[in-house]
C-alpha cells in the first residue's frame, strides 16, 4: 500500500516531530499553545496543505500522506498535529465547496500557514444531534447580506483563528437539517467575538473556545456552497475527518507504546529491568498487537479515501477503534510507568489526557457504533 | 551557476552501541542517514541557488544501490538532479580510491563551477575524500568553511573555521569546499519537494562511464589496507563512592590526595 | 585482498552477521555471504568460531627500500610552533628506534625559521627541513602542499606525521592524493610492526565503537594525521642541534590561487580543552542552561576549564566548542569531573584515557561509571557544592 514517497514523507514527518515538537510539547502543554513561528515552519515544509492541490498552496498528496504525517506528529504531541494540520477539517469544506475567490482567500493562506481557519459546526445544545442547531444566519433583503446570530462552542482554534466555517440555519421552515447553511465568517467582522479559552482536560497546546455572533453581517459571496447544503457539507467531510482523526487515535497510541517499551527498559526493579517482567512484556505484546490492527484499520480507510471509495463505514471504524486504543494503550503505558507516570516530568501524562479526547470528539465512540450498525442494517 | 554536492548515505553512529556482553556491535535497527556535514554542504548550495537565478544543483554519491535514498533525499530538499556511482569495482575503496572515483565521476560532468563537500563522514572522520577530490581536479579548497560571505563574479570570500578562531580566505572558481556544522542549518525535505523526487530517475553509473583507469578504484588500489578491528575496552571498574553528598565529596578528595593527584 | 567465507566450513550461524559492523553479510541458503559493502575490515573473521573466514592478504613486492626516516610536519601559526608538533617528535622518536637506523626529522615552512628549528631540535629532531619564503608565511592548501610534496619526492621519508588539525587535516590528504600514497586520519595509537618494520595506524572509526587498526604496505611514505593531546610530548633537551636542510624551493606567487585576507583569534572563552589540566563538564543532567553557571564556577574553583557533552551542545546550552567526544574534541587531562553526563559512548571515546575520571549522576547504571574512577551517585547540584567546599 505504501510507496516510496510514503516512506520518506514518514521520515520527514518524524525528524520534524523529534526536533521541533518533542522538545518544546510540555512547554506548549503548559503555556497553552505553541510559538507561532512553528506554524509557518510546518507550512514550509508543506504539512499545512498535503492534500491541498498545488494551486492552492498544497502538495496535491493523497490521504495515505495525510495519515502518516498526522501518525508520526502525535507519536511526539497530538494537540500540534491540530494546530499544524489545519488542512483536514477546516481547509477541506473550501476546497470541496468553495468557489474558486474563496479557495484564494481563505484556503491558500491557511495552507501556507499565514492564517487559521476554524470548523464551526457543534453547538450548546447541538452535539451529535446537528438538527438541533440553534444559530441562524438569514438573508436581510433590506441589507443585501446574511445576519448570522448565535454561538458555537468547543470550537479548535476558535480563540486565534482568522476565520470559520460557521453552520447555521439559513431556512427556518425547513424540517431537521434540511434549513442549515455555510458560511465563511472572519474574525474580524462586527458582532464576531470569541468565548474564553477552554480549560480543557489535555490537548493544551490546541486552544479551544466558543463563537459567539451578534447580528454579524455575512456577505452573499460567503455562502459556502449552495443554501441548503450545510449538512451534506458537514457531513461529507466528517468522513475524510474521521481518518484524520483515527490516524491521531493511531499516533497517540503508538507513541504511548514507544514510551513505554523505553521506560520499561530503563527502569530497573528487583535488580532487572521490568521488561523482563512477564506481566510488562505481555502487557507490550497486547498494546503492540492493538496499535497494528489500529493501524491496518487507519490505512486502510485512507487508501479506499484515495481510490475515492465509499468510505462512511469504514472511516467510522476506524475512528472507533484508534479512538479506543489509545485510551487502552495509554492506560496500559501509564500503568507500566508507575508513579512517574502520574507525574507531568513524563510525557505519557500528557499523552494520557490527549487520548481521553479521541473517542469523544469528531462523534464520539457511540456515535460511531451508531453510523457502523445503521449501515450493518440498512 | 552549476554547484555540485558529494555527499555520502552513514549508519547513524549516534545509535550504535556495544554489546557489554559479547563485545559486539549491535547495529540492529541503526537507520542509514545522510552524513550530517553533507546536509550542510547540500545546504549551503541550495542557499547559493535560491539567491541565484538559473543556479543548478547536482548531487553525487558513491556507495551501494541502497545509497539511492540519500540522494533522493537531497532531491526532496531541492537538489536538481542526482548521480550514484555505484559497482561491484568501487568496493572497498580508501579515501584516495573513493577520491579518484568521484573525481572521474566529476570530470565526465566537467562543466562546473563550485563542488560542496562535507567535513567529514561520521563512519570514517577522514575529512580525507573532500580535499583529495579537488587534489584530483587541480582546483583549489578551502575546509571547514563556516561562513559564506561573497559569491560573485568568479570569486568567492569565505570563513574558515581554525581552533581558536578563523581565516577570511578569498578563492576563485571552480573550487571545492568543504562545509561545518557551523555554516547553517540544513532544510527540512518537503512534501512537496518528496514527491517530485520520487518522479525524477537517479542517474547510476559504473566505472566503464566515468573518466578513470581501472587500477585508480576499489580496494586493490587503496594504498591503506584494514589490518584489523576491534572494539575498544572499557577501562576497569572504578569505585562506586557511598554516603551523603558531603561524604561522598570529602572521600573522593581524600582519595585524590592519596594518591598524590591533588 | 579480500574476505572469503568457506562454503564447506560456514555452519550458517549468522554471528559474522551479527558482527559485521558495516551490515556486509548477508545468509544466503544457510551460508553466509560477503556483499558489495565489505570494507574487508575483518571482525567477522574474528567473530566466525569456526575459522570458515579469513581473509587474504596479497602478496605484492615493490621496492620501497629508497624510503627512510620519519619525518613531522612542523606546523607553525604566526611563527609559533602548534603544541602537537611536540607531541609528534615524541612518538615519532619511538618509530624511528622501532625502525633502526634512521633520523627523525621535522619539516618547518615560513619566515623567520631560526628560533623555531631550535625548538625543533631541542625536542628531539635530528634534521630540520626548512621552507622559507615569505609566501609561507601564512598556511595555505596550494603552497604548502606544493613545497612538502616536492620535498617528499626530493628527500624520501619514510613516514610522514602530521598533526589532525584543522590545517593538517587540510594538507595531508592533498598531499597523498599529489604523491600518490595512503594517508590514515586522525590516529590515536602508532607503532611499528616488528617484522616488516612497517606503521600500524590505530584510530577510532564508526563513530568510536569500532577501533581500525591501517597499514600501507605497498606505498611511501607512510602518513598519518595524529590527533592533539594522544602522544605524549619528547622531554626537551636544551642546547641539543642538528642538521638544517633547506628544501628546494620552486614556488611562485601564482602558484596560491587563495588568498588570506585576514586571520581573527576570537576572543570566545578559548580554553583549549587540549590543553587543560583539570576539566569539568556537563550534560544532560544539568537540566538547562542555566547549570553551566555552577559548572563554571566549579571549573574556575580547581582551575579547570569547562567542557560539554553532545547533549548539552545540542540542546544550545553551550558552545560547540566546548564539546568533548567523538565529534568534538578528544581531551586527556589529568582530572576529568564529569556532571550529569551519562556516558554516551561516543563522548566515552573523547575522554575516558583521562588520568583520572571522576562522574557525578543521579542514574548508577549510567555508563559512565564504567569508565570512572571515582563515582558518585547523587544530584549534581547538592554534591559539587560540596566537592567545591571540600577541594583545596
Amino acid at each position: 500500500m505504501f510507496e516510496l514517497k510514503h516512506e520518506m514523507l514518514r521520515k520527514l514527518a518524524r525528524e520534524f516531530a523529534e526536533r521541533e515538537l518533542e522538545p518544546i510539547a510540555a512547554d506548549a502543554e503548559k503555556n497553552g499553545g505553541y510559538p507561532k513561528e512553528l506554524q509557518k515552519k510546518a507550512a514550509e515544509c508543506g504539512f499545512g496543505g498535503i492534500t491541498i492541490p498545488k494551486e492552492y498552496g498544497g502538495a496535491g498528496g493523497d490521504y495515505k500522506s495525510l495519515a502518516i504525517v498526522v501518525e508520526e506528529f502525535c507519536k511526539k504531541d497530538a494537540a500540534a498535529s491540530s494546530m499544524l494540520m489545519s488542512n483536514s477539517l477546516s481547509g477541506a469544506p473550501y476546497l470541496y465547496y468553495g468557489t474558486e475567490e474563496q479557495k484564494q482567500k481563505y484556503l491558500k493562506p491557511m495552507v501556507l500557514g499565514e492564517t487559521i481557519g476554524a470548523f464551526a459546526l457543534t453547538e450548546p445544545g447541538a452535539g451529535s444531534d446537528s438538527a438541533a442547531t440553534q444559530t441562524t444566519c438569514l438573508w436581510d433583503e433590506e441589507q443585501g447580506c446574511y445576519i448570522l446570530n448565535g454561538r458555537k462552542c468547543f470550537i479548535t482554534m476558535g480563540p486565534v483563528c482568522d476565520y470559520a466555517v460557521v453552520f447555521a440555519k439559513s431556512d427556518l421552515q425547513a424540517k431537521g437539517t434540511r434549513g442549515i447553511s455555510a458560511f465563511i465568517v472572519e474574525a474580524g467582522w462586527e458582532g464576531f467575538s470569541r468565548g474564553k479559552a477552554e480549560e480543557k482536560m489535555g490537548m493544551h497546546a490546541s486552544v479551544t473556545s466558543d463563537l459567539i455572533f451578534n447580528n454579524v453581517k455575512v456577505p452573499k459571496e460567503n455562502l459556502l456552497g449552495e443554501e441548503g447544503q450545510g449538512f451534506k457539507i458537514a457531513m461529507g467531510i466528517l468522513d475524510a475527518g474521521r481518518v484524520t482523526v483515527a490516524a491521531q487515535g493511531l499516533g497517540i497510541a503508538a507513541g504511548c507504546l514507544d514510551l513505554a517499551v523505553r521506560y520499561s527498559k530503563e527502569r530497573v526493579q528487583f535488580g532487572r529491568p521490568i521488561c523482563k517482567l512477564q506481566d510488562v512484556a505481555f502487557k507490550l505484546a497486547d498494546m503492540a498487537t492493538e496499535v497494528q490492527a489500529a493501524r491496518l484499520l487507519v490505512y486502510d480507510v485512507a487508501d479506499k479515501l484515495d481510490k475515492h471509495e465509499k468510505v462512511t463505514m469504514q472511516a467510522a471504524m476506524a475512528k472507533y477503534k484508534a479512538g479506543e486504543t489509545c485510551n487502552t494503550v495509554a492506560y496500559k503505558a501509564l500503568q507500566i510507568h508507575g508513579g512517574y507516570g502520574y507525574m507531568q516530568d513524563y510525557a505519557i501524562e500528557r499523552m494520557t489526557r490527549a487520548a481521553r479526547l479521541v473517542s469523544i470528539y469528531e462523534g464520539t465512540s457511540e456515535i460511531q457504533k451508531l453510523v457502523i450498525s445503521g449501515n450493518l442494517l440498512k | 551557476m552549476k554547484i555540485l554536492v558529494c555527499v555520502k548515505q552513514v549508519p547513524n553512529t549516534n545509535e550504535v552501541k556495544i554489546n557489554p556482553k559479547t563485545g559486539t556491535l549491535i547495529r540492529d535497527g541503526v537507520e542509514s542517514i545522510l552524513n550530517p556535514d553533507d546536509d550542510n554542504a547540500l545546504e549551503a548550495a541550495l542557499q547559493i541557488k535560491d539567491a541565484n537565478e538559473g543556479t543548478t544543483v547536482t548531487v553525487i554519491s558513491m556507495g551501494p544501490p541502497q545509497a539511492a535514498e540519500a540522494l533522493r533525499e537531497c532531491l526532496a530538499k531541492g537538489a536538481d538532479d542526482a548521480v550514484l556511482l555505484s559497482s561491484r569495482a568501487f568496493g572497498g575503496a580508501d579515501t584516495w580510491a573513493t577520491s579518484n572515483t568521484i573525481a572521474g565521476a566529476i570530470k565526465k560532468i566537467a562543466d562546473y563551477d563550485l563542488i560542496f563537500a562535507g567535513r567529514q563522514a561520521i563512519d570514517g572522520d577522514t575529512a580525507q575524500v573532500g580535499p583529495q577530490i579537488a587534489e584530483r581536479l587541480g582546483i583549489p579548497q578551502v575546509t571547514y568553511v563556516e561562513e559564506i560571505l561573497k559569491c560573485e563574479g568568479g570569486r568567492l570570500t569565505v570563513k574558515r573555521q581554525l581552533e581558536d578562531g578563523y581565516e577570511i580566505i578569498e578563492i576563485p572558481t571552480p573550487c571545492l569546499l568543504t562545509a561545518v556544522k557551523e555554516l547553517n542549518t540544513p532544510r527540512y525535505m518537503s512534501v512537496k519537494g518528496i514527491y517530485e523526487a520520487c518522479g525524477k530517475e537517479i542517474t547510476v553509473w559504473n566505472e566503464h562511464d566515468i573518466v578513470v583507469k581501472p587500477d585508480e578504484i576499489g580496494i586493490n588500489a587503496s594504498p591503506t589496507k584494514v589490518f584489523r578491528s576491534f572494539t575498544p575496552e572499557p577501562k576497569g571498574k572504578g569505585m562506586l563512592i557511598q554516603g551523603t553528598p558531603r561524604e561522598a565529596a570529602a572521600k573522593v578528595i581524600e582519595e585524590l590526595e592519596k594518591k598524590h593527584i591533588l | 585482498m579480500a574476505v572469503l567465507i568457506s562454503k564447506e566450513k560456514c555452519k550458517g550461524c549468522s554471528l559474522c552477521v551479527k558482527a559485521c559492523p558495516f551490515a556486509a553479510i548477508d545468509m544466503v541458503e544457510k551460508k553466509a555471504v560477503i556483499n558489495d559493502k565489505c570494507t574487508m575490515c575483518g571482525t567477522c573473521v574474528e567473530a566466525c568460531k569456526f575459522g570458515a573466514i579469513i581473509k587474504e592478504e596479497e602478496t605484492k613486492e615493490k621496492d620501497l627500500s629508497s624510503y627512510k626516516d620519519v619525518w613531522v610536519f612542523a606546523e607553525q601559526r604566526a611563527g609559533v610552533i602548534t603544541p602537537v608538533v611536540f607531541e609528534l617528535l615524541g612518538k615519532g622518536r619511538d618509530l624511528a628506534a622501532g625502525i633502526g637506523g634512521v633520523s627523525l626529522c621535522a619539516i618547518l615552512l615560513g619566515e623567520n625559521l631560526e628560533d623555531m628549528t631550535r625548538q625543533l631540535f631541542e625536542a628531539g629532531a635530528d634534521i630540520v627541513y626548512t621552507a622559507e619564503s615569505s609566501l609561507l608565511a601564512n598556511y595555505t592548501s596550494d603552497g604548502y602542499t606544493k613545497v612538502i610534496s616536492e620535498a617528499i619526492n626530493e628527500f624520501k621519508p619514510e613516514i610522514v606525521l602530521y598533526g589532525a588539525t584543522h590545517i593538517g587535516r587540510d594538507l595531508a590528504p592533498r598531499i597523498a592524493a599529489r604523491v600518490n600514497t595512503g594517508l590514515t586520519a586522525d590516529c590515536t595509537k602508532l607503532e611499528i610492526d616488528p617484522e616488516t618494520k612497517g606503521i600500524l595506524q590505530t584510530r577510532p572509526a564508526f563513530g568510536g565503537n569500532l577501533m581500525a587498526t591501517i597499514k600501507c604496505p605497498d606505498h611511501r611514505p607512510q602518513m598519518s594525521t595524529v590527533r592533539p593531546g594522544v602522544m605524549d610530548k619528547a622531554p626537551v633537551e636544551a642546547g641539543r642541534t642538528g642538521k638544517v636542510v633547506p628544501v628546494t624551493l620552486n614556488l611562485q606567487e601564482s602558484d596560491i590561487r587563495t588568498k588570506v585576507l585576514e586571520i581573527v583569534k576570537t576572543a570566545k572563552d578559548m580554553v583549549s580543552l587540549t590543553d587543560a589540566e583539570i576539566i569539568v563538564s556537563g550534560g544532560a543532567g544539568l537540566g538547562d542552561a542555566s547549570g553551566f553557571d555552577l559548572i563554571r564556577r566549579f571549573a574556575d574553583k580547581v582551575g579547570g576549564v569547562v567542557g560539554a557533552s553532545r547533549a548539552a551542545v545540542d540542546s544550545g546550552w553551550i558552545d560547540h566548542s566546548h564539546q568533548v567526544g567523538q565529534t568534538g574534541t578528544t581531551v586527556k587531562p589529568k582530572i576529568y569531573i564529569a556532571c550529569g553526563i551519562s556516558g554516551a559512548i561516543q563522548h566515552l571515546a573523547g575522554m575516558q584515557t583521562s588520568d583520572v575520571i571522576i562522574a557525578v549522576n543521579k542514574n548508577p547504571l549510567a555508563p559512565i561509571f564504567d569508565v570512572a574512577d571515582y563515582g558518585i551517585v547523587g544530584d549534581l547540584y547538592k554534591v559539587i557544592p560540596e566537592l567545591m567546599e571540600a577541594w583545596k
